[in-house]
């Protein structure tokens, strides 16, 4: 049949089970939104602004495992969402961003709103295309969700022009090509399997590949049948229950003691889909000398990039597993796993334990619904969040890892809650939450279930606990001196506003916070009055090595 | 220390506008240090076909070869230098080159086996094909002359025998 340009991208759409887009107008994506609209099949959240649209799909891509879809206008829509892309774009997410741009007749004449978004983009996306003629656009939408959600996972744009919205062309349905992992060989696997046999004292670092790949009860199977612990990377949280016994908590530079102790102590790594980050390796000459590594990616430029390896794979992590996995000898290891044990009791009793922060937050993580997805944003609340809040599945939880962005909660809440329909809660501070508020309104407007502890210590908590240690306490622009009452900002913007000032508070407040939200499917704002003080330990300082994690601030 | 040396890449790419940006863009944001960089279509009209010289140790060219193996439009990619390689550029230079020295120039063409493509009053066009070091040395004993300007196609390569970048 033929259809419009506009007609065929939602059809497109439709096929790869599209059911939720997070977007804004403009005047070049008018003819798309016009199909939408005629079309009515698709819920479209409409955003404050297009970062947290882009947010959004990111957040909705990472609690679903389906690929998010947001829509912006050329010129400053398409630039809004930049932030959203290149953040999906560090933690391999799968997104499609689509943008409208100026017709042909128009183009590179520095038309009104016309920019160059695919230029742009190119090193912030998978791929990315503009479509020009209509002919091109269904495989391109088709090509665009295959990228996306196949191999290494990540951001796709595809930028249409005006004219092929509006020009007509015949459109033949068609059902998306559903990407297959390929299996992986035993031979592959031989050293792999000969090296975890002969290794005496074997640690498992699960990174977001594990949930990318939906390896969680692989993993626990590996890691029952060779008796290693386990730890996690931020992207791995989730991986494995955190009530596991055999779960040690996170890795790298706010890692647990317990991780930073079992990886000193470890003769063998498996590092499966992570990619030794300067935050989880550190010193990337150091991590894992006289240790042998073993690196199972998806991306064979991750093999050796940030730490050499010994022994390799290039697969999925899932197929990976379940080769290997036969291929292994059972084994008790009860020494080191006594060893384990005792590094585990060192983070029973942590200084930061008695922060109100902290306590909040272990709090939240007993009263919060079974498996609401948390999301945060960026800085000390978020390694406070890793560190306490507790999670015992995967695709639950929702970070900026690799990019860091600031502001990237309040977006990907909102689209974490309309991928799960479940309450979900966000932990952001008052910095953060500064930078993309505006999206209250939109959860407000749309409804969403949403908890949101905001560590609020008047200052940019990380940054300043940087400035504490490198640079002489000279607190230089991270003191924010605001004057907003966060109660009376939730409600003019028609949330609920609760305070929490005193460990007394805690969980009576937190238990109110959660029934609003369950029971009138609306946000809630909770102004966690924390001291501008409170540290994020342990910690390791960059290029340092493992032995040199400190517990406190002061014994350094 | 990692050993610095020269190594020479071919990539077959989809010759798709575009794509020479997003492989450049590559090499900057990753700080690949690149010599020359020579693109042009194939006998099949979709691909083109590339070779870039880069100057860097083994990390960064097995660095560089992954990374622009995971572009969409890069269809394939590897070392020249592992295989047995031709390699050829092509130099334009321009010399002064004042009748009373114009014969000597000329013999230096005919050992080098270059050629006179322009001749004017008071300047030649010399042309030369070969390998990079055959340039080189050339540049070296026409430039006591007088070069006026110069341009080097950079390195093109195939390998010997039956292997290809297919």
């Amino acid at each position: 049949m033929k259809l419009k340009g506009a007609d065929i991208l939602i059809n497109c759409l439709l096929e790869q089970g599209v059911d939720t887009i997070f977007g804004y107008p403009g005047g070049t994506v008018l003819d798309i939104y016009d199909a939408l609209y005629r079309n009515g099949k698709i819920n479209h959240i409409l955003t404050a602004h297009e970062q947290g649209a882009a947010h959004a799909a990111d957040g909705y891509a990472r609690a679903t495992g389906k690929v998010g879809v947001c829509f912006a206008t050329s010129g400053p829509g398409a630039t809004n969402l930049v932030t959203g892309i290149a953040t999906a774009y560090m933690d391999s997410i799968p997104m499609v961003a689509i943008t409208g741009n100026v017709g042909l007749n128009m183009l590179g004449r520095d038309s009104f709103q016309e920019i160059d978004i695919a230029g742009i983009t190119i090193p912030i996306t998978k791929h990315n295309f503009i479509v020009k003629d209509v002919k091109d656009l269904a495989e391109t939408v088709r090509k665009a969700f295959y990228i996306a959600s196949s191999g290494r996972k990540g951001p796709v744009l595809i930028d249409i022009l005006k004219n092929v919205q509006i020009a007509e062309c015949e459109y033949e349905p068609a059902t998306p090509v559903k990407y297959v992992q390929s299996p992986v060989s035993e031979n592959a696997l031989y050293d792999i399997a000969k090296a975890i046999n002969e290794g005496k004292k074997p640690v498992i670092m699960a990174g977001g590949g594990v949930i990318a790949a939906e390896a969680s009860s692989l993993l626990k199977e590996l890691a029952e049948k060779i008796n290693a612990p386990i730890t996690y990377t931020l992207m791995g949280k989730g991986a494995i229950a955190e009530s596991d016994e055999k779960c040690l908590g996170m890795i790298g530079m706010h890692g647990t003691i317990a991780s930073a102790r079992t990886v000193l102590n470890a003769d063998t790594i498996i590092a499966l889909g992570t990619r030794f980050s300067d935050r989880v390796a550190l010193n990337r000459d150091l991590f894992a000398k006289e240790k042998t590594v073993i690196h199972v990616d998806i991306d064979n430029a991750e093999i050796d990039k940030n730490v050499c390896t010994d022994y390799h794979v290039t697969a999925d992590v899932k197929e990976t597993l379940k080769t290997l996995i036969p291929m292994l000898e059972s084994r008790k290891n009860d020494e080191w796993m006594k060893a384990v044990a005792e590094f585990k009791e060192l983070d029973k009793h942590k200084k930061t334990d008695n922060q109100l922060a902290c306590t909040i937050l272990k709090t939240a993580s007993q009263i919060a619904p079974k498996d609401s997805p948390l999301i945060t944003d960026v800085g000390q609340h978020q390694m406070w969040t890793a560190q306490y809040f507790k999670l015992e599945k995967p695709r639950l939880f929702c970070s900026s890892g690799g990019l860091g962005t600031m502001g990237y909660g309040m977006g990907a809440a909102i689209g974490a809650a309309f991928g799960t329909g479940k309450v979900c809660v966000l932990v952001t501070g008052d910095g953060c939450f500064n930078m993309n508020l505006n999206e209250l309104s939109t959860a407000v407007t749309e409804g969403v279930p949403l908890v949101i502890l905001l560590m609020n210590n008047g200052v940019l908590g990380m940054v300043r606990q940087w400035q504490k240690i490198f640079y002489g306490k000279r607190f230089s622009q991270t003191t924010l001196k605001k004057k907003t009452d966060y109660v009376k900002f939730a409600e003019s913007f028609g949330a609920k506003g609760l305070v929490i000032d005193s460990e007394e508070k805690v969980e009576s407040v937190l238990k109110e916070a959660f029934d609003y939200a369950v029971n009138n499917l609306a946000p809630v704002l909770v102004d966690c009055r924390i001291s501008c003080d409170e540290n994020v330990l342990p910690m390791i300082k960059p290029g340092m090595t493992y032995d040199t994690q400190l517990e406190d601030l002061e014994d350094k | 220390m990692a050993e610095i040396k020269r190594y020479t890449i071919g990539a077959l790419a989809a010759n798709k506008s575009g794509v020479l940006s997003r492989i450049t863009g590559l090499f900057t944001r990753r700080g690949y240090n690149i010599e020359s960089l020579t693109a042009c279509d194939t006998e099949n009209p979709e691909y083109s076909r590339m070779t870039i010289v880069l100057k860097g140790d083994e990390y960064t060219l097995y660095q560089m070869i992954k990374q622009m193996d995971k572009l969409e439009d890069v269809i394939k990619v590897g070392c020249a230098d592992e295989f047995d390689s031709v390699c050829r550029e092509l130099m334009l230079a321009k010399v002064s080159a004042k009748p009373e020295i114009r014969s000597q120039l000329i013999e230096i063409c005919e050992i080098y086996k270059a050629k006179v493509v322009d001749f004017s009053r008071e300047t030649l066009i010399l042309e030369i094909t070969g390998t990079p070091s055959k340039l080189n040395a050339f540049v070296k004993i026409i430039e006591p002359y007088g070069i006026l300007e110069m341009q080097r196609t950079g390195v093109i390569a195939l390998a010997r025998g039956e292997n290809t970048l297919k």
